[in-house]
């Protein structure tokens, strides 16, 4: 069999459905291949694009996302969203075609060394120099991206490789010797965690992206309910808890809730699970939660101690090791004394009257539209149910902190990378992944001139993606920056020479709408969501609103710039 | 305080290249590098020395850990270890000297292992104060050049290092 027909071969063996590429000189064997294979290629209008919708699709669906470039630029075109998946442990495998072995070193045509340029951005990366490696490579790949602290993986194939001739022999195992995920946390250290957790007086859980990779909401949500214990989340881990639970403080860190950050401010133990303690949610690190003690639950030991010291490491999966610890509690939650539940209705009143104090809230306008109150529409118009994809910046902020999460794997945006362009091709992957359910692109003007060209994928294909462009006519983020940083030196921000989007859509043969009244903004939004196939709908919001509340750079969590309102709207999350 | 890191890792290319990123990336530099093959030759052993603040180092060993291609990280910098370099020095050797120049050199047990006409090469192994002495007392000949390895280092506990 051919190396073409080999590759072929083995992502049908990891059942891979969908694949997301670009085609070009030294891939064309596969794509002759594919002429036939019963696997979807969809083929994006550029490669950032085809690996951020792999990534898109793996984050909604929980599978592995597979996308492919041909060598050389290609290549290079796919390292956003490697760095991008990389950052945000996304199990991705990204396949490159590479000029045949004889020529590699030799600056020939459209050559790159795409596993040396992505060596820092992957987790593991493989140049397949023999056509008798191919098989179990792309196994092992898999295994890699899928297993432990998932990421992504590339595999380099040279021209000659694909073509050469082999057996196929797909591996059933994967031996590496120095690849170990671990699994199940240490008992004596869980043990710990359950006796400091039971102790504590006003405990915080703190979640994050890893509860949703593990699969560990339900536990998550078992273990908050046995303590009693409030949660806030993370950016990524938007979802892992139901935002309208009594016990959810919403998002934490720079522009998370004031009451998230204060209750963390004010905790004396914090269960912290799959989450790494990231600069935008600590804040200056020396004032970070002074009050408490913390056990860090992670796959990833790389993780423990590296921004603050921890008090009970736990080195496993999220759900497992949930699981283990509720256990625990449950036993030892059946005999709390009428003490211990006063502590925590005493803990909950506070937190309660700091909810009260500094809402999420905002000064709503009958003239014009604010975006929050678009984020709030959209959450109303969809039943709070969709899958959410966004770029980076304000609108991304604002789409976390008002869109009503429900659901894990509903939440697709780029945390760690901050990436533009990012949510109209992961909203591509996720719809491929589930093509019946309800998925919207949340963008700015800013970031979607980044990745339109993909107006024409969604269009080819018919999917039935929204893509709501919070328009500002601003790269709101940095001007909002700019605005309390730099005094108002609105320096390359303008964006207000943008094309007309709506009109940009119709010529990419999909409907296309301008929004610009608070009144029209729920018919609008509703029947974009009805009409068949894709939607652009451009709403035109406030230009200069700010995202409050916001941590100001070298700022601790419980220094929040919290904003003034005239007359603000208060935001409930349930 | 520097360091020395002893890894087994697979013996396939791009594996050093991997390691040295991690270095790398953050701006921190080996100080010294010796990597060969092992009896096994699908393995290979890797001595590195480096000097870092204790919390990045710490953080180094988990993230060289992480890669895939590490079969296993032992930390040598406890002092329960061997370590051992080798340099080859050639020095200016008119005959008036030839003779001092030996004597000096068996007291660091060097051996030649080339005699020319004006020069000789020494073999000197040793650990890194040891090759370092024998370079400043030979800078009074007129030292050519010197060719130093960097060190290579062992546990001396036959349970610690590396359990293949």
């Amino acid at each position: 069999m051919k190396g073409a027909e080999i590759f072929v071969q083995c992502l049908l063996q990891e059942n891979v459905e969908v694949i997301f590429g670009h085609p070009g000189g030294v891939v064309l064997s596969i794509y002759d291949c594919l002429y036939d294979a019963p696997i979807r290629h969809i083929l994006m209008r550029h490669e950032q694009a085809a690996a951020h919708a792999a990534d898109g699709y793996a984050r909604a669906s929980g599978k592995v996302g597979v996308c492919i470039g041909t060598s050389g630029p290609g290549a290079t075109n796919l390292v956003t969203g490697i760095a991008t998946a990389q950052m945000d442990s996304i199990p991705i495998v990204v396949f490159t075609g590479n000029v045949p072995t004889h020529l590699i070193g030799s600056d020939a045509f459209q050559e790159a060394d795409i596993v040396g340029i992505t060596r820092p951005c992957t987790k593991h990366s493989y140049l397949v120099r023999r056509v008798e490696d191919l098989a179990r490579t792309i196994k092992e790949a898999f295994y890699v991206a899928a297993t432990g602290r998932p990421g992504p993986v590339l595999v380099d194939m040279p021209k000659d490789v694909l073509l050469a001739e082999t057996e196929f022999d797909y591996p059933k195992t994967v031996n590496l010797r120095g690849y170990h995920p671990p699994s199940e946390g240490d008992w004596a250290q869980v043990e710990k965690a359950a006796q400091l957790l039971m102790e504590a007086k006003r405990p915080v859980i703190y979640a994050g992206g890893g509860v949703i990779s593990s699969g560990g909401s339900a536990e998550l949500v078992e273990t908050a309910e046995l303590l009693q214990a409030p949660v806030t989340t993370t950016l990524l881990g938007m979802g892992c808890f139901p935002s309208a639970h009594r016990l959810s403080l919403g998002m934490l860190g720079m522009h998370g809730t004031w009451y998230a950050n204060t209750s963390m401010s004010h905790a004396d133990v914090i269960l912290a699970v799959g989450v790494r303690f990231d600069d935008r949610v600590t804040g200056r690190l020396a004032a970070f939660c002074p009050n408490a003690k913390f056990i860090h639950i992670d796959i990833d030991p790389s993780e423990i101690n590296k921004n603050v010291q921890v008090h009970v490491p736990i080195i496993g999966d999220a759900k497992t090791v949930l699981r283990q610890l509720n256990q625990l509690l449950v036993e030892q939650c059946a005999k709390t004394t009428e003490e211990w539940q006063a502590e925590r209705r005493a803990w909950h009143a506070q937190i309660d009257q700091w909810k009260e104090q500094y809402p999420l809230c905002y000064d709503d306008s009958d003239e014009v539209i604010k975006p929050q109150r678009l984020m709030e529409e959209l959450s109303n118009v969809t039943d709070s149910a969709a899958i959410i994809a966004t770029d980076v910046g304000q609108h991304q902020m604002w789409a976390a902190q008002y869109y009503r999460f429900t659901q894990p794997r509903t939440w697709l945006s780029s945390g760690g990378l901050g990436t533009m362009g990012f949510g109209f091709p992961a909203a591509i992957g996720a719809q491929m992944a589930y093509p019946d359910r309800q998925v919207v692109a949340i963008v700015g003007d800013g970031g979607f001139q980044m990745t339109m060209q993909e107006l024409a994928t969604a269009a080819e294909h018919r999917l039935p993606v929204k893509v709501i462009i919070m328009n500002n006519a601003f790269l709101g983020m940095v001007r909002q920056w700019q605005e309390i940083f730099f005094e108002r030196r609105y320096s390359a921000v303008d964006l207000s020479l943008s094309p007309d989007f709506a009109k940009l859509a119709e010529a990419f043969g999909i409907v296309g709408m301008t929004v610009t009244k608070p009144a029209a903004l729920a018919s609008a939004l509703r029947e974009a969501m009805d009409l068949p196939g894709p939607v652009l709908v451009d709403v035109r919001v406030a230009q200069e609103e700010n995202v409050y509340p916001m941590i100001p750079p070298g700022g601790a969590i419980h220094e929040m710039i919290v904003g003034e309102y005239k007359s603000p709207k208060v935001v409930h999350m349930s | 305080m520097s360091q020395t890191i002893s890894l087994l890792v697979e013996n396939k290319f791009g594996v050093l290249a991997r390691i040295a990123g991690l270095f790398s990336a953050r701006g921190y530099n080996i100080d010294s590098l010796s990597v060969a093959q092992t009896e096994d030759p699908t393995l290979s052993h890797i001595t590195l020395v480096t000097d870092l603040e204790p919390k990045a180092f710490q953080q180094l060993l988990k993230l060289l850990d992480k890669l895939v291609d590490v079969v296993s990280v032992a930390d040598l910098s406890n002092g329960h270890s061997v370590a051992r370099e080798l340099a080859l020095l050639k020095v200016k050797a008119d005959q008036a000297q030839r003779v001092e120049i030996l004597k000096e050199a068996e007291l660091f047990r060097a051996r030649v292992i080339h005699a020319g006409i004006d020069a000789y090469i020494f073999e000197v192994t040793g650990d890194t104060g040891k090759i370092e002495a024998f370079i400043r007392l030979f800078q009074k000949y007129e030292i050519q050049e010197v060719a130093r390895t960097g060190a290579v280092a062992m546990a001396r506990d036959s349970r610690q290092g590396h359990a293949i």
